[in-house]
Parts: C-alpha cells; sequence; structure tokens
C-alpha cells in the first residue's frame, strides 16, 4: 500500500534527513520525500495500518527537524 | 575597513528588507509565506540595531564608567548585543539545543549555534568585535530565508507551468451552464467547453468545430482543427469555439490526470547524483565537525608540548568556528534536486514527460540510439509515392486503381482512395476478381482491368517494368496492356533526417534501426536517413533479443535508448536502458511503458530531450563542483587563519544563491 502526504519542510537537507527517519520506522517500506514538490510518499508493510505508522512517522520527522510538519 | 564594509552591507540589506516588506509583502497569494514574513521583519529590525551599534564605539561605552559603576559600560555594550544577537539568533539556538537533545547533534543550527556563541565569548573575554558573531547570524538567517525564499519562489513557477490541471467542468443542467468537480462527471456525460478553457476529461466532439492549442501538451503552437467525431484529449485549450464533448473516460483516467501524476512524482525517482549528495552530506557535516573539534585542540597542545611556544587558543579556536560555519551542506543539496526539476519542468514544457530525475540522468550518457521504423521514423501510413512508366494521365490511373480495388478494405487500396482523392462511384466496377495476395482484376467502364504485384502480371502474361524504388508495387494493366505502376510506400516523416543528424551533433555514437520490413524497404529507408546499423525482417521478440545483444555490446557508461511508438514494443522500451515512445499523446500503453514521453510524434524531439538533459546535468555538475570547490579552498583558507567568518559566511550564502540561479538556468530550454 502506498500513500502520498502532503509536508511542508524549509530545506532541502532537512528533507532528506526526513526521508531517512521516515525510512527508519516500523511498518514502512520504503518512503521518498521530494521535496521540490513537497510531497512524502510511503510504501507501507503488509497489514499495517497506515495512520498508526503515519503517527510514529511524524514522530521521527520532528524529531530530526522540529520545523517540519505532515499533514496526515 | 571591515567596518566600511560591513556598514554598507548592512545598509543593503535593512534598504532591501524594506522594500521587499513592503512590495513583495503585500500580494500574500504570491508573495511570501508567513514565516518568511516574519524572518524578513527580524531580520530588519537586528541589522538596524547591529548598524546604530557600529557607530558607537567601546570608548564611548567605557565614558558610561564614570557615572556608574566601574566596567558598567562594558557590561551595557554587551548587553545591547547579546540582544541584537537573540532577536537574529533565538530560533538557531532553539533547534540546536532541540537537536542536541534528539540526539540529532550535527546539524547546522548546531554549527551556526556553536561557532556564533564561540565568537561571543571570544568577544566578552576581550570587549571586542561582538559584530562578527551577530553578523554570521545574521547572514545565515538572510541567506536562509533567500533560500526559502527563491527555493518557494522557483518550485510555484515551475509547477504553474505544468500546471494543465483544470479545476472544473461545464456540465448543462435544466438548461443552465454548471460547473462542477471534473472527478464528478461520469463516463458518457456531455461536458461544454467555451472557448478559452481547457478541456478537463478525454472525450469525442459532439458538438461544434474550434481549434485547439496543445501546447501545453506538446509544446507544438500551431493550433490544431476539430470538429464533430474528433477525439479530443484534455489538457488542450479551447480558441475559438463552444465545443460539446462526450466523454470516454473518467477524470482521473484521463490524460491529463495521467501527465499530472507522472511529472509531479517524476523529481521522486532519484538520480545518482542525488544519492552522492545525501550521502555525502551526511559524512561531511560530522567530519568537518570533528576536524573542528581537531583544529581547536591539537595545533595548541602540539604547539605547548612540542614546540615551547604558548597556546593561542583564542587563534585556533577561532579557525575552528570559522570551520563550523563553513560546514554547512545546504547549498550543495539544495541545489540538486533543484536544477532536475527545472529540467524537468523545462522538459515538460517541450511536451517531453520525463518520468524520474534518473532518466534525465541516463539520457545524458545516451550514446546508442535504436528506432522502431514503422510510425516512428517513418508515419505508419501507406501513401502514394509515385507513378511510373504510365502511358495514360497520372490521375487517370489512379482513378481505375483506386476503382478496381475499392471493394478491398487493405490498407493499400484506402491509400489509394486517399490519392484520388475524390468519390468513387462504385457503379463503375463490375465483376471484381480478387487473386489472393497478388490482386484484382475488374471490370471499369467496360474496360478490363487488372492491379497487382508482379505475380499477377505475369499470371496474365503481360510484360511489366520492375520498379528502380522499393515500397508495394502495384503494376497496372488496361486493356491487356501495361499502363505503368505505381508505388506505394510508407513515408518518413518529414524531420527524420534532421532528427538523426541532430542527434549526431548532441554526441549520439550509433543509431540503429530495428524493423520487421523487408530488406531492401528497411535499407533504402536507413540509407535515405542516415542511420549507421539496421537490422531488418525481425519479429516483436526479435527485436527485444537485438536490443539485449547490442547492451551487451556496448561499452563502459554508455546507454542505449529505444524509441518506438509505444503501442507494440512494450516489452523493448522496458527492456532498453532509458525506453522512449513517441506520439504519446492519448496513448496510455505508451505512458505506462516508457521512461520518456514525446507527446508529439516528430522525432526531432529526441535530440532536444538529449540537450535538455546534458545542460540539466552540466548545472548539476557546474553546482556539485562550485559549492564543493568554494567551501574546500575556504576550509583550508580557514585553518591557515587567513578566511575570518565574514568570508565564510559569504561562502556559504553565496554559493548557495548561485547555485540556486544556476539551478533555473535548467528551466530554459527555448534556444537549445
Amino acid at each position: 500500500m502506498k500513500k502520498t502526504y502532503k509536508i511542508e519542510v524549509d530545506c532541502a537537507n532537512c528533507a532528506n534527513l526526513m526521508e531517512d527517519a521516515a525510512r527508519k520506522t516500523e511498518g514502512v517500506k520504503a518512503a521518498t520525500v521530494n521535496f521540490m514538490t513537497q510531497k512524502m510518499i510511503v510504501e507501507f508493510d503488509e497489514g499495517k495500518e497506515p495512520a498508526a505508522v503515519m503517527q510514529d512517522v511524524l514522530k521521527a520527522c520532528k524529531k530530526v527537524e522540529p520545523d517540519c510538519e505532515i499533514f496526515l | 575597513m571591515q567596518e566600511i564594509v560591513t556598514s554598507g552591507l548592512l545598509a543593503v540589506v535593512i534598504i532591501m528588507a524594506v522594500v521587499l516588506i513592503l512590495f513583495a509583502g503585500r500580494k500574500n497569494s504570491q508573495g511570501m509565506t508567513k514565516k518568511q514574513r516574519t524572518m524578513l521583519i527580524r531580520i530588519l529590525i537586528a541589522a538596524s540595531i547591529m548598524f546604530v551599534l557600529q557607530f558607537i564605539s567601546a570608548e564611548n561605552f567605557a565614558k558610561l564608567d564614570t557615572y556608574l559603576f566601574s566596567s558598567a559600560g562594558r557590561w551595557l555594550r554587551f548587553a545591547l548585543y547579546l540582544t541584537d544577537y537573540l532577536i537574529i539568533g533565538y530560533d538557531i539556538l532553539k533547534k540546536a539545543f532541540k537537536g542536541i537533545k534528539n540526539k540529532q547533534i550535527f546539524d547546522e543550527n548546531f554549527l551556526m549555534a556553536v561557532a556564533t556563541i564561540g565568537a561571543m565569548a571570544l568577544a566578552i573575554s576581550a570587549n571586542g568585535d561582538y559584530v562578527e558573531a551577530i553578523a554570521v547570524m545574521l547572514f545565515y538567517q538572510i541567506g536562509e530565508w533567500f533560500q526559502s525564499y527563491a527555493v518557494g519562489r522557483s518550485r510555484r513557477n515551475i509547477s504553474d507551468l505544468m500546471d494543465i490541471r483544470p479545476d472544473y467542468a461545464n456540465v448543462e443542467r435544466n438548461g443552465k451552464l454548471e460547473q462542477v468537480d471534473p472527478d464528478e462527471v461520469g463516463i458518457g456525460s456531455v461536458i461544454i467547453v467555451q472557448p478559452g478553457e481547457k478541456v478537463p476529461i478525454d472525450g469525442i466532439i459532439a458538438e461544434g468545430t474550434s481549434s485547439l492549442n496543445t501546447s501545453a501538451l506538446t509544446g507544438e503552437s500551431l493550433p490544431r482543427e476539430t470538429k464533430v467525431g474528433d477525439e479530443i484529449i484534455s489538457g488542450c485549450i479551447n480558441m475559438t469555439g463552444v465545443l460539446k464533448i462526450q466523454t470516454t473516460k473518467e477524470f482521473g483516467e484521463s490524460t491529463v490526470s495521467k501527465i499530472l501524476d507522472l511529472v509531479e512524482n517524476a523529481s521522486s525517482r532519484k538520480s545518482k547524483s542525488e544519492d552522492f549528495i545525501s550521502k555525502f552530506a551526511k559524512i561531511y557535516t560530522p567530519a568537518v565537525c570533528y576536524s573542528a573539534l581537531a583544529l581547536a585542540l591539537l595545533p595548541p597542545l602540539i604547539r605547548i608540548l612540542f614546540m615551547g611556544l604558548s597556546a593561542d587558543w583564542g587563534v585556533w579556536i577561532y579557525r575552528a568556528l570559522t570551520f563550523l560555519v563553513i560546514s554547512c551542506p545546504c547549498a550543495l543539496v539544495i541545489s540538486i534536486p533543484l536544477s532536475f526539476f527545472a529540467g524537468i519542468g523545462g522538459a515538460s514544457k517541450e511536451g517531453i514527460l520525463v518520468k524520474g530525475s534518473n532518466y534525465l540522468e541516463i539520457l545524458s550518457q545516451t550514446k546508442y540510439v535504436v528506432f522502431d521504423k514503422t510510425g516512428t521514423l517513418t508515419q505508419g501510413v501507406f501513401e502514394v509515392y509515385g507513378i511510373h512508366h504510365n502511358e495514360i494521365d497520372n490521375q487517370k490511373l489512379l482513378e481505375y486503381a483506386a476503382l478496381a480495388e475499392s471493394a478491398s478494405s487493405h490498407p493499400i487500396s484506402k491509400s489509394l482512395q486517399r490519392a484520388y482523392g475524390k468519390e468513387l462511384d462504385r457503379n463503375r466496377v463490375s465483376d471484381i476478381q480478387e487473386i489472393s495476395g497478388n490482386g484484382v482484376i475488374a471490370t471499369v467502364d467496360g474496360i478490363s482491368v487488372a492491379a497487382g504485384n508482379d505475380k499477377l502480371m505475369k499470371y496474365l502474361e503481360i510484360e511489366h517494368i520492375d520498379c528502380h524504388q522499393t515500397g508495394t508495387i502495384i503494376h497496372m494493366a488496361i486493356d491487356g496492356k501495361y499502363a505503368g505502376h505505381i508505388v506505394i510506400s510508407d513515408i518518413v516523416k518529414p524531420h527524420s533526417k534532421d532528427a538523426i543528424s541532430a542527434l549526431k551533433s548532441a554526441g549520439v555514437e550509433k543509431t540503429i534501426m530495428l524493423t520487421g520490413d523487408a530488406k531492401k524497404v528497411a535499407n533504402q529507408v536507413s540509407s535515405s536517413l542516415g542511420i549507421d546499423e539496421v537490422y531488418s525482417e525481425l519479429l516483436p521478440a526479435d527485436k527485444v533479443s537485438k536490443v539485449e545483444e547490442l547492451l551487451n555490446m556496448k561499452l563502459g557508461k554508455a546507454k542505449l535508448a529505444f524509441v518506438g511508438d509505444g503501442i507494440n514494443d512494450a516489452p523493448v522500451l522496458s527492456r532498453a536502458d532509458i525506453g522512449i515512445a513517441m506520439g504519446a499523446m492519448g496513448s496510455d500503453a505508451a505512458i505506462e511503458a516508457a521512461d520518456l514521453v514525446l507527446m508529439d510524434d516528430d522525432p526531432m524531439k529526441i535530440s532536444k530531450a538529449m540537450k535538455i538533459s546534458r545542460k540539466c546535468l552540466r548545472i548539476v555538475y557546474q553546482n556539485i563542483a562550485m559549492a564543493l570547490g568554494v567551501k574546500f579552498i575556504c576550509l583550508i583558507l580557514g585553518a591557515l587563519g587567513i578566511a575570518n567568518m565574514y568570508l565564510a559566511i559569504f561562502a556559504d550564502v553565496g554559493v548557495m544563491i548561485i547555485a540556486v540561479l544556476n539551478a533555473i538556468r535548467a528551466l530554459f530550454t527555448k534556444k537549445l
């Protein structure tokens, strides 16, 4: 299952950090952050509930870049 | 000297900030975000305070001491500068602190915080130059502000360029026009498109004629005429007449949605250069931090322990702090995706859809281009090419041929009818006798007419003249006598020859043509176009194995592109390093299978796409080289004590601004 989320992040390096953080989150199979279009594309592991996983992703992202926002 | 420069710069900053707040700030929708506006005001305040403080020297503050307690002036001076420092830098300090708490230490906030706090501390101890720390913070913030503003602006501009998304569809309800969400329009409904509006959904014209501007889709500026019964593709702009369109697809399945989806996700497929930079940034920042630490500790220790000199802690710590300022990787990291994004945007303006940054990169390394013949280099439509050795008028011969073949639905008979161009009166034809695989014999206006290949002529025992040209030859015999032959062939697209030579000049080493057609035809086409190699009489499966063979043969980093019409060569498109589908407007299969999609069927676009990709990659490499080069030079100068913090911050901000402006260049594709 793949979902696209709108995000807000100011700098490109922070976007890379967010991508890393999202990838390392449990339940995320793959994640790409597109800084230019301000989007995050997340592919979830089988049987995981996207909404729950995204909460963790948001938490992880906030940790690396307090200024970022993911519109869930 | 330094003071004059700083004052000058501060004055410029103040004026610019005021101008920006007054003018750009007003139109909120397209100007700055709220965050950017607040930041700009902070920059303005901090710069103004600093500008004033500059003119009051430490001696002037010292005069206070006589009125108050001793060193009161010194403390007041510090307090004022500290206030200024906090105004401009409090968020950086906060973020740096949060970063440490979250064990994400090495980010640029941390670097800036340590560097400026360090510089402040050095200044307190000497009652010296606080300006430096604040200036570094100020210019860093200006750089960040500019980056976010410029990137946001260009991101919006590029997105606007590609914005072909229709906002609504007009539907007639109870005799009135209503605007509805295109998503709500079902298949088979009738929508109305007025002049100047975008066609929102694919369909067939039910009523009205108009000319369409397809430039958003194909980059072609010539309008296209349409009439009732024509298929119409979403994303075109209706220019002249009101059109009623019966939809054949849902909005989500329409061309415009597919294209938008593709373009928007294109920059998510990251190129090797992007991966390299993000990996590099991960190593670079910590590495510079540790070197800074080493620079602060090792030389003084060595001086004390081994050389018997004084430690000079201040000097080395200052140099280490300069190091930290230089180490921010943002210029590098921002310019790469921005360049690719601009490149993809520029290409889509030309009707070239690139499915990802990585494909732009591969395209720039393409040295071998393999073409499919029919529909790619040729038009894929059979047309009368010439009439030779005829005894009667060309038009008359065509008329006989068209009449004789009128019962057949074969493409050849259709092309004869098309070439004849007038309505055929079937009543003039009788006794049609089709000789399978050879041709027809019929009676036209009471005269016996035979039209077919050489076997038919042999069968009728009529002496015929062989044609020196390639193509399908239709020999004609009228009333038992040879009357000449008609050559029918698939005509080469008008730009094919130019396209091949343009590819050569764009640096392609070898062009290869694959075709299922007869050898003679294939050789003739390839030699007339100047193609290097040709493989003919191939079955579809042979094309795949041929491409695999070619892939194995090529050397080193050279990449192989396959160009097809995307309809029956999907396997080959996906097997090649990069698959290019042509004439894809409205063909889902082609958009699906290819990595690069040319919306119209002009082969010239291939070399254009290559030039765009080269330009884009050139910009990417320029940015990488420039950013790294300047940073390394500054690192060395900083370590030697030649560069101070001012230079360091200008290296950082300046490089970033140049890199962003350079990246925007990738958007301009007209002159390529």
